[in-house]
């Protein structure tokens, strides 16, 4: 299948505007005969349910939380990106185009990206004028800070807590076209299914998590805005809710599935303590702005720490090595994620990594304590150094953070065109949900950027172009698609409570996540890949003949959600080991052992990779299809990435 | 593997806790057993330890409301020992970690008891009633688009601090639970003082403060009792004082506004 990514022509800077001129409108008056479905209330859902209520469509909105404010988004802690240029340093929509970019090695389209950037203005504007309370100067301006990939300061914070303030301000909106009656909100309620009526998405299937009852709901079109997948590892910083389902869902009813390899390991995460683990917490990236990342500069210093025979303050200045900022002298601490976290590994498998286990670099706030006072670093990462000390038990005023990466964020999803739209007609995906703006690799602070974007200024455009074309006729459950899709569903919710076998989910769920980890985490080769791909199999078998649940599905059984969430990520775990083997380069979150450069850096391929793969499924247990979209770069020239 | 303190002795634990069927059913305390805990464990993750247990076992797990476990989503509850999130000060349950408990100890955990809280299941509740009480008001109404330049409204530093700690409320529910009224006055002030402090709130402060105040009636919240166990149990440190000014502003608009409700 050819894949249209439907960029406008024109030189980059107009595309987005003609594109706007020339998608069709649906009449004022038309508005209200639509309605549109849309999944996930964090940043991506909440945005674009309140920004379309408010165009007059109907919307009707599903979370499995208990409440809109809990998506994951709200834990986002540093910032979000926006090319304001307030500090006068350099910035500019093209700037933070070209850092997004040259940030995702040079996998993501140009078009979105560019676009992203363009509206990346319009989101302060619009969390402001909501009252979300951003980090302000002392002449009453917004104030900024700096993150990774970036030589300039765009960041807009509101201490470290950014995801959460502008969660609620999505919220805020979101709540209010609740009470207008524009929205209808449906909490605890887990999409199980889409439903596809001549090719065209109508609809989906629920299931009702404090009743267990399975409900369908139609639709003129369906916003796929569930986040990642991050939790495909078992341990990552994602919320224990977090899961593939819907998009997992979608994909096997047609839509293609993107560059599910590309994850994001981000740096830096307080290191596992033990086998109960269940979630890692993430220490912004914002730290990197002050703390500085160390090891031990030789293997026996470490070995001795590590043993307790000496203490961090007993190593001498000259025995410690800052390896970021020797080996990245112009990026220093602040090189982007994927390089940190490779950089980190590297420490620990010289042996010169800290903590008990020895899987840990420092992070040392030493020097700014000493330059500014710890009062001065407790306002600006106050909660975070809380939440650091009440999780290890350390106080980081006083000793170094012990850091290690963990998984992040998955660039990878479902793949959209230029208009969000999935390859199943009427079917949108947003957020972290889709696959366009950040390549093989996100930069911090662009998550939050890209949701906003995405739900507030992309899709309320995009959506009317097809809804335009779509009668303004009521759709109905009266398809026997519908049916059909409950029942697959009510099947597959019997299956599970009746294997009656030995295992839980959660030991499942482990178990998939070590092999994950293990062979398609940091680094990735090609006889680890096909390893790991038999694993996942076996595991499968496994589940389905082993698994054990207790109680009924006719109600509040959280050990069935997971069992049902554990069981799509053993599929789409096979998925991201197809296309980390099928991608024979190194590009940022994905590096295969064995394309590098001399000095370790990841290895582009640009000849024969420079493409999205598209996935196509192609039945139960049936290798996928690979799709590809070239991607052209008519305004970056490619080359190979630099931070030294 | 090592935690931060390898030294740590596993603990075992004696659990009382609530089980409850459903909203419709009546609940009783049970009683666990869970061994070699680790000092390094979250609470929750004790909890996920006896849950896995019991599942083995064939019994049903006991359910509970969690999600992000890092202290922000406020999807946690646990009443534990009488307290809400537990014994300390300024932590979510997920924050909770099992170094502040001692071997042999008994604990007990219950849901947010409140009748604008009806029981789920087991400890999870249904926290409804908050996203009612911000439908009725707890926004700026303004569209996506249109809206003026962000540097366009500047605002002091200290009042924009004072916004974003309001602004920092994670609707737990843990004041609710803390209070011998089930009263609701430190979460509706808090997003109450947040939009009243901001310049671009001020348009709509008195139908604001007046409808969320009447909502937060109809849901069966109680009155302030004027004691502060809200504030000395919330988890993110929501002040006392946004009742205050949430007591201003209702006062003001009653006095003043042309909102005739």
């Amino acid at each position: 299948m050819i894949l249209d990514s439907k960029i406008p022509e024109g030189p980059l800077a107009e595309k987005w505007d003609k594109h706007k001129f020339n998608v069709k409108l649906v009449n004022p008056a038309n508005k209200r005969k639509y309605d549109v479905i849309i999944v996930g209330t964090g940043l991506a859902g909440a945005s674009a349910a309140a920004s379309l209520a408010e165009l007059g469509y109907n919307v009707k909105a599903f979370t499995y939380h208990d409440s809109p404010r809990r998506a994951h988004s709200i834990a986002a802690q540093g910032g979000i990106n926006a090319a304001k240029n307030y500090q006068n340093d350099g910035d500019s929509v093209y700037r933070l185009f070209y850092d997004t970019i040259k940030g995702g090695d040079y996998r993501a389209r140009e078009a979105n990206v560019y676009r992203l950037a363009q509206v990346s203005v319009n989101i302060i504007d619009q969390c402001v004028a909501q009252g979300v309370p951003f980090a302000r100067e002392y002449g009453g301006l917004l104030a900024n800070r700096s993150f990774g990939g970036a030589q300039v300061s765009r960041t807009f914070y509101a201490r470290g807590q950014t995801g959460q303030q502008l969660l609620l301000g999505a919220y805020s909106a979101l709540s209010r076209q609740v009470a207008y009656g524009k929205v209808k909100l449906y909490t605890r309620s887990e999409m199980l299914d889409l439903v596809v009526v001549d090719g065209q998405a109508r609809g989906i299937i629920t299931r009702n998590l404090i009743t267990g009852e399975i409900e369908q709901h139609a639709a003129h079109a369906v916003v796929l805005a569930t986040g990642g997948y991050g939790n495909v590892f078992y341990l990552s910083t994602n919320a224990k809710y977090c899961n593939a389902t819907a998009a997992w869902r979608a994909h096997k009813k047609g839509a293609f599935f993107a560059n599910p390899c590309f994850t994001q390991i981000h740096p830096t995460c307080i290191p596992v303590s033990g086998d109960y683990q269940s979630k890692l917490t993430l220490m912004s990236e914002s730290l990197r702005n002050d703390g500085r990342v160390w090891v031990p500069a030789s293997k026996e210093t470490a070995e001795r720490l590590r043993k307790g025979e000496i203490r961090v303050s007993d190593i001498k200045e000259e025995d410690r090595d800052y390896f970021l900022e020797r080996k990245y002298p112009a990026f220093g601490n602040l090189v982007p994620r994927d390089v940190a976290s490779r950089n980190a590994k590297q420490m620990c498998d010289e042996g010169r990594g800290v903590g008990g286990s020895g899987l840990a670099v420092f992070l040392d706030f030493a020097d700014v304590i000493k330059r500014n006072g710890a009062e001065w670093v407790s306002q600006k990462y106050g909660n975070l150094f809380d939440m650091y000390a009440k999780i290890t038990g350390e106080n980081p005023y006083e000793q170094p953070m012990r850091i290690y990466p963990a998984v992040h964020y998955t660039m990878g999803g479902l793949w959209v065109d230029y208009n969000l739209q999935t390859t199943i007609p009427g079917l949108y995906a947003t957020g972290e949900c889709n696959f366009s703006d950040h390549g093989a690799n996100r930069l911090g602070a662009s998550a939050l950027m890209q949701g906003l974007a995405d739900g507030y200024f992309v899709i309320p455009y995009t959506i009317g172009d097809y809804l335009a074309q779509t009668a303004p006729k009521p759709v109905t459950t009266e398809h026997p698609a519908f049916k059909e899709a409950e029942a697959e569903v009510h099947a597959r919710v019997q299956k599970l409570m009746s294997i009656n076998g030995t295992r839980t989910p959660a030991d499942f769920h482990k178990a998939l996540g070590h092999i994950m980890w293990e062979y398609c985490g940091m680094a990735r080769n090609a006889e680890g890949l096909q390893h790991a791909k038999a694993e996942i199999q076996k595991l499968r078998r496994e589940f389905w003949s082993d698994l054990k649940l207790t109680g009924t599905d006719q109600e509040m059984n959280q050990m069935l959600e997971s069992a049902g969430r554990v069981a799509d990520f053993l599929e789409l775990g096979e998925l991201m080991i197809d296309d980390a083997y099928n991608r024979n380069e190194s590009c940022g979150g994905h590096f295969r052992e064995e394309y590098q450069t001399p000095e370790g850096e990841a290895l582009r391929d640009d000849e024969n990779f420079t493409y999205v793969a598209a996935w196509q499924f192609n039945g139960e247990n049936q290798p996928e299809i690979l799709n590809k979209e070239e991607l052209r770069f008519e305004n970056v020239k490619l080359t190979q990435r630099s931070y030294k | 593997m090592a935690g931060s303190n390898p030294n740590a002795k596993p603990m075992n634990l004696t659990l009382k806790v609530w089980r409850q069927r459903n909203r419709n059913t009546a609940g009783s305390i049970v009683d666990y057993q869970v061994k070699d805990i680790s000092p390094d464990m979250s609470f929750l993750e004790m909890l996920d330890v006896l849950n896995e247990d019991l599942l083995r076992q064939g019994e049903e797990p006991v359910a509970f409301d969690h999600d992000c476990r890092e202290g922000i989503c406020g999807s946690c509850n646990l009443f534990i020992n009488g307290r809400a999130h537990g014994p300390e000060a300024g932590t979510t349950t997920c924050q909770l970690h099992m170094r502040k408990f001692s071997d042999g100890d008994t604990i007990t955990i219950e849901p947010w008891r409140s009748a604008a809280f009806p029981v789920n299941k087991d400890l999870s509740v249904d926290r409804s009633a908050f996203d009612r009480i911000i439908q009725a008001g707890g926004y700026i109404s303004i569209n996506t688009g249109g809206t003026p330049d962000a540097n366009e409204i500047p605002i002091p530093k200290d009042i924009a601090d004072r916004a974003f700690e309001a602004a920092t409320c994670i609707a737990c529910g843990a004041c609710v639970a803390s209070c011998k009224n089930s009263s609701a006055m430190l979460f509706v002030s808090a997003k109450v003082s947040q939009l009243a402090l901001l310049p671009q709130g001020h348009v709509e402060r008195k139908t604001r403060v007046e409808n969320m105040v009447a909502q937060m009636d109809k849901e069966g919240f109680g009155a302030c009792s004027n004691i502060g166990s809200c504030a000395a149990e919330c988890p993110v440190g929501i002040s006392l004082e946004n009742i205050a000014i949430m007591n201003r502003e209702y006062i003001n608009a009653k006095a003043t506004s042309n909102n005739l409700a």
